[in-house]
């Protein structure tokens, strides 16, 4: 009785609700319905080609087949160790860190941004140590993906925050500069940028110099994003009370000292939720690296679904694609969720 | 007035000593740079050990990775060719995906050696973009796609108010215009910016017919409901030569690819493939005894290469007919080889004798 009451409280309150709910109810059972049957119902696990496919259902048997190539692109299948070894200590680290003690957490904290970046990229790209080198032409798959986010990610932050800094300074150098650094990069579409990048700064250069092309496109997106960065950053400052300035200059800190220790930790906390929407568009807008011939995990879908004996696959490929991106942006909008409840206890 | 107190601090100094070094730094990179330009393509392909090749980001029997990631398709045995001939291994290549858009800069800059990517050979590209075509490995053209169930038999029946679906700002899309403004029918475009869009479009019954180049149509077709009720039209209306492209003004390395491809070519016309090359070479026919490379041959050497060259070509790689059988035959991409045909047997594939 009381399920039928609040059946009809919620969803029949007025003829209004009532024709809500009946037209939603019946959008759900357009959709959701063959959406099942398509992936799960009718769709084929099991097979090695096309042909063992049934029609009418997804055919996973691509995605189980390319499933390597998507993951770690044309990367040569004997290296991919060195790849599963570098992120195996990443998510080790990360799962720990939760066990540390303050100070302990300080100095992994220390080791997974600076020696440990230093360390995969000599790992994946090899040519030391007896490893094989690897081009970085044949990185690919969502290990691209990852390497373009993560390695953007790290250096946008503190750019950004620096860029934010910047533009609240007194001193007109830096302000000007770090103004029209943020409106420049604001004001121009990451895909002119990735194109500007990866075919027109080969042309500018002295012929025979190099700068690989995947290093260029990580500084593009790393430059474009601090824009973005940097005016969360801004918001953060501002909102950060006067008496804090003043009170940190008051016991004799200085500028940096006192942002430091004061201002920004302060700042930061406030714009969590503006970081981590930063953070995930920027793992989104990874894919249009295709542009200047980078194949990460969207890229290989559209490579594998090309494949002559595998064409017809690309709706597959891109709820597989869709899928995983969603769990790694859902993964740091939580993440981000628990560090903004973690760092309330205090406020 | 803040800046006025910086340069009094004698930071300027600091500014002018960081302008001075990065001038240094940028002189230095030019002079390495003129260094190196001189070096000749093939020189440098030698000493690196393997070819570095620019290929597309996947289309269909022309240039594609498989499950296991090797590249495979018509274009890049243009450069499995070279790498034979140049280096002894077909496998010493290394494939750069391209963009449409970024293929010709790549080349410029010097990221890759050989754009084996199907690339219409145009006056404009040829001439204007510092580029030289060297040969054809594909003829196709622009074709339409219509059911079986309508009837058409010729280009020529299109009524007024025919729809046409398309692919968004290719020449595709200009050539149907010129078409239908020639025949002065009526038209109504249905463009989409990806080949997936275009062929569901059509394949839902939102046009009578479906253009693109031919060797796209088929393959397309494959991706529909179902492909046996599709018919291509025979007429062909635009011609795309496609073929492999180097840098103006190299030319022992241009020589290399063209007479690599037109060895390729050659040797189908003499009958000589991967199987037989063995037993061909006691072959009495002097064209045959060129390409196995027989005593007394002086090919090679022309090209700055050995005499075994075209053997290993046509040992490693096969003929151009058994790489269009492989690619495009097979996989039911263009079974029928149609102008790609010998012209000895009514195509117009011709390529000058290698002697």
């Amino acid at each position: 009785m009381r399920s039928l009451n609040f059946i009809k409280t919620r969803f029949f309150s007025s003829p209004i609700d009532a024709f809500l709910t009946l037209s939603i109810s019946y959008l759900i059972y357009l959709t959701i319905p063959p959406f099942i049957n398509w992936v799960l119902i009718d769709a084929t696990f099991y097979g090695e080609t096309k042909k063992d496919c049934i029609d009418g259902g997804a055919c996973w048997v691509f995605i189980k087949i390319w499933f390597t190539k998507l993951l770690y692109g044309l990367y040569p299948s004997e290296e991919i160790w060195r790849i599963n070894f570098a992120f195996a200590i990443l998510i080790i680290s990360i799962v720990i860190y939760k066990y540390l003690n303050q100070k302990l957490k300080k100095y992994l904290f220390l080791f997974l941004v600076i020696p440990f970046p230093i360390f995969s990229l000599v790992l994946f790209s090899g040519g030391v140590f007896g490893l094989s080198p690897v081009d970085t032409r044949e990185w690919g798959g969502l290990f691209l993906t990852l390497v373009i986010s993560i390695f953007a990610i790290i250096f946008c932050f503190p750019i950004g925050i620096l860029l934010a800094m910047g533009r609240r300074s007194n001193l007109p150098v830096i302000k000007y500069f770090s103004i029209g650094f943020i409106e420049f990069w604001r004001g121009v579409p990451l895909i002119t940028v990735l194109f500007m990048a990866g075919v027109m700064f080969p042309l500018l250069l002295p012929s025979g110099t190099n700068l690989d092309k995947l290093v260029r496109v990580i500084i593009a997106i790393t430059l474009f994003e601090a824009a973005y960065m940097a005016e969360v950053v801004r918001g953060g400052l501002q909102a950060v009370g006067r008496g804090q300035y003043d009170a940190s200059k008051a016991i004799g800190m200085g500028y940096w000292k006192s942002h430091i220790f004061i201002i920004l930790p302060q700042a930061l906390k406030l714009v969590i939720p503006g970081i981590a929407n930063t953070f995930i568009a920027l793992f989104k807008d990874t894919p249009l690296v295709f542009v200047v011939g980078l194949l990460e995990i969207l890229g290989m879908v559209n490579l594998a679904k090309t494949n002559p004996y595998w064409l017809g696959m690309a709706t597959e490929g891109y709820v597989f694609v869709a899928f995983v991106y969603w769990i790694f942006c859902f993964a740091m909008s939580r993440y981000s969720l628990s560090i903004e409840k973690k760092l309330k206890i205090t406020n | 007035m803040k800046f006025l107190i910086i340069i009094k601090r004698g930071k300027m100094k600091n500014i002018i000593k960081a302008i001075c070094s990065f001038s240094i730094l940028a002189l230095v990179l030019t002079a390495c740079g003129d260094s190196s330009k001189k070096a000749s393509t093939l020189d440098a392909t030698k000493k690196q050990g393997f070819v570095k090749c620019g290929v597309s980001q996947g289309v269909p029997g022309f240039s594609n990775a498989d499950a296991s990631g090797n590249w495979t398709g018509i274009d890049v045995d243009v450069c499995r060719a070279v790498a034979a001939a140049v280096l002894g291994d077909a496998s010493k290549v290394k494939y750069t995906g391209l963009s449409a858009k970024e293929r010709f800069t790549a080349l410029q800059a010097g990221e890759i050696d050989i754009l084996s990517r199907n690339t219409t050979w145009t006056l404009e590209r040829d001439a204007s973009i510092g580029l030289t075509f060297v040969g054809v490995n594909f003829y196709d053209g622009q074709g339409f796609m219509v059911r079986k169930t309508s009837g058409l038999k010729s280009v020529n029946e299109f009524k007024n108010g025919v729809k046409v679906c398309t692919n968004l700002g290719t020449t595709t899309e200009l050539n149907m215009a010129d078409f239908f403004k020639s025949k002065s029918v009526k038209y109504e475009p249905v463009v989409f910016e990806k080949a997936d869009e275009v062929v569901q479009a059509y394949d839902a019954g939102r046009c009578d017919t479906y253009t693109t180049d031919k060797s796209a149509l088929a393959a397309q077709s494959t991706k529909m409901k179902d492909p046996t009720e599709h018919v291509v039209l025979p007429e062909t209306i635009s011609k795309e030569p496609l073929g492999p492209v180097v840098r103006q003004g190299d030319s022992k390395w241009e020589d290399v690819v063209r007479w690599s491809l037109n060895v390729f070519i050659e040797a189908e016309e003499y009958g000589v493939n991967s199987g037989n090359i063995d037993s061909m070479k006691d072959s009495k026919n002097p064209a045959i005894q060129r390409i196995v490379g027989a005593e007394g041959t002086k090919n090679g050497e022309a090209l700055g290469l050995d005499n075994q060259w075209s053997y290993r070509i046509i040992k490693q790689v096969g003929n151009y007919g058994e790489s269009y059988k492989r690619n495009l035959a097979d996989t039911n991409i263009m079974p029928e080889r149609g102008p790609n045909q010998l012209w000895t047997k009514g195509g117009i594939l011709y390529v000058p004798p290698v002697r």
